[in-house]
């Protein structure tokens, strides 16, 4: 199926999520699935204030258009697009979306499912969490630094 | 010894307090060069996790480096 301009897009404003959701419309679709990953204000047992992503554009496109091909090809679904923030975002707001289309509603499941785990391992993009405690942190990566070792 | 220019992103740009840096290298692979790159910059630890990518393209870190090409380290992903 012939995908419109690019069904992959990394935002650096609010995601519209009405907007998103009706351009998955598709009448030969009798399933529409929306899934939106929000802010939370805490994570590991900290407070967190607010978060900001740093996105690898140029890869970070490429992988994620990959990614909806992957979906398209594996699952019997019709339309599969997905969003990605970047930048300063506060709590509550929607980090990422992804929107699937089928003709029933187990493969549009299992097609969701795939992306957004998909989008988490594969795609350079990076978050910092702001916690109320006056600490920052990049997730994921307590092994990525350390203090120098002294001579 | 080859040249290349190495890229660093998010904690690893912290942790080498640059964001690109052109080197000289007998490294073979971006396992190599990460190690290598490790004395020079000593507040990058470890490469655990991490993803790498030459000339914008996913590598594996076992990927043969040529002179000339872009190497970006990128640290433990967490979109979503």
């Amino acid at each position: 199926m012939a995908s419109d301009m690019s069904d992959f897009a990394i935002s650096h404003q609010g995601i519209d999520v009405p907007a998103f959701r009706a351009s998955l419309e598709d009448v030969t679709s009798g399933a529409c699935l929306v899934f939106e990953g929000w802010v939370r204000n805490h994570n590991d047992g900290r407070g967190v204030l607010r978060l900001a992503y740093e996105v690898y554009e140029p890869l970070a496109l490429k992988e994620g258009e990959l990614i909806l091909q992957e979906a398209m090809s594996k699952f019997e679904i019709s339309r599969a697009k997905a969003i990605h923030r970047a930048g300063e975002l506060a709590l509550s707001e929607p980090a990422v979306v992804v929107g699937v289309a089928s003709s029933h509603r187990d493969a549009a499941f299992r097609a969701c499912r795939y992306i957004i785990d998909e989008i988490k391992q594969r795609l350079p993009i990076w978050k910092k969490e702001y916690y109320a405690d006056g600490n920052t942190e990049w997730v994921n990566c307590q092994h990525c630094a350390q203090d120098p070792v002294p001579k | 010894m080859k040249s290349v220019f190495v890229k660093w992103f998010a904690a690893y740009r912290e942790a080498t307090g640059i964001e690109a840096e052109p080197v000289s290298t007998s490294a073979s692979t971006p396992a190599e060069l990460f190690l290598e790159l490790k004395g020079r910059h000593p507040r990058l630890a470890s490469s655990r996790g991490a993803l790498v990518a030459i000339n914008q393209e996913m590598a594996d870190w076992e990927t043969p480096i040529e002179a000339g090409d872009e190497v970006l380290f990128f640290p433990p992903v967490a979109g979503g």
